[in-house]
């Protein structure tokens, strides 16, 4: 999987975001890194931030499509 | 045969808990290392499950805590987070910190790691 359906994902359930990232950590489209930087996520603790999302990526990380998913969340301040 | 009785066992029952993909002595994937490696470098106490015995195990855990990957790191029950947290945690001095409020001064000084089996 490229990493363009994975930027959709999370700019759907990130629409604030204010920094998205995902990178295609090995070129063979299922280890990935994302970062995300949004308001929407300040005040949350950090498990929280992580489900959400594993929440945005539930399907690909369900069927198999993401071997591996490194997280970097933040809220905006 | 269901686990889910011994995984809540072991959530509830450790100080530090690791479910992770392999041993302490023989971690068999990168990220349950680094989780590992930021416990040990925190000085926890910890008692690690291996879930590749069975592929029942990482179902049973993850319909418990609701977290989809592997390691996941509970502290006195509660859920801390998988690697990129627990590194996060311990690089931030955060780590130290959970595990004093929660364990007392002298956490370190219980410092052990025992491997539980399941399957």
């Amino acid at each position: 999987m490229s990493t363009d359906p994975l930027r959709t994902l999370l700019e759907r359930a990130f629409p604030d975001a204010t920094e998205l990232d995902v990178v295609d950590r090995t070129g063979g489209g299922d280890h990935f890194q994302v970062v995300v930087t949004a308001p929407s996520l300040d005040g949350l603790t950090l498990v929280e931030q992580h489900r959400r999302v594993y929440d945005a990526l539930s399907e690909p990380l369900g069927d198999g499509t993401i071997h591996e998913l490194r997280i970097k969340t933040r809220g905006a301040t | 045969m269901s686990y889910s009785d011994t995984i809540r066992d072991v959530i509830e029952g450790s100080d530090v808990a690791i479910f992770m993909k392999g041993t302490p002595q023989f971690v068999m994937c990168g990220n349950s290392d680094r989780a590992l490696q930021a416990l040990r470098r925190a000085g926890a106490p910890v008692t690690a499950v291996d879930v590749l015995p069975d592929p029942q195990i990482r179902q049973e855990l993850t319909a418990i805590s609701g977290w989809p990957t592997i390691p996941q790191v509970f502290v006195k029950g509660e859920l801390v987070g998988g690697a990129d947290i627990v590194e996060e945690l311990e690089q931030s001095g955060e780590l130290a910190r959970t595990l004093r409020e929660r364990l007392g001064d002298e956490f370190a000084s219980a410092r052990e790691e025992r491997a539980v089996s399941l399957g």
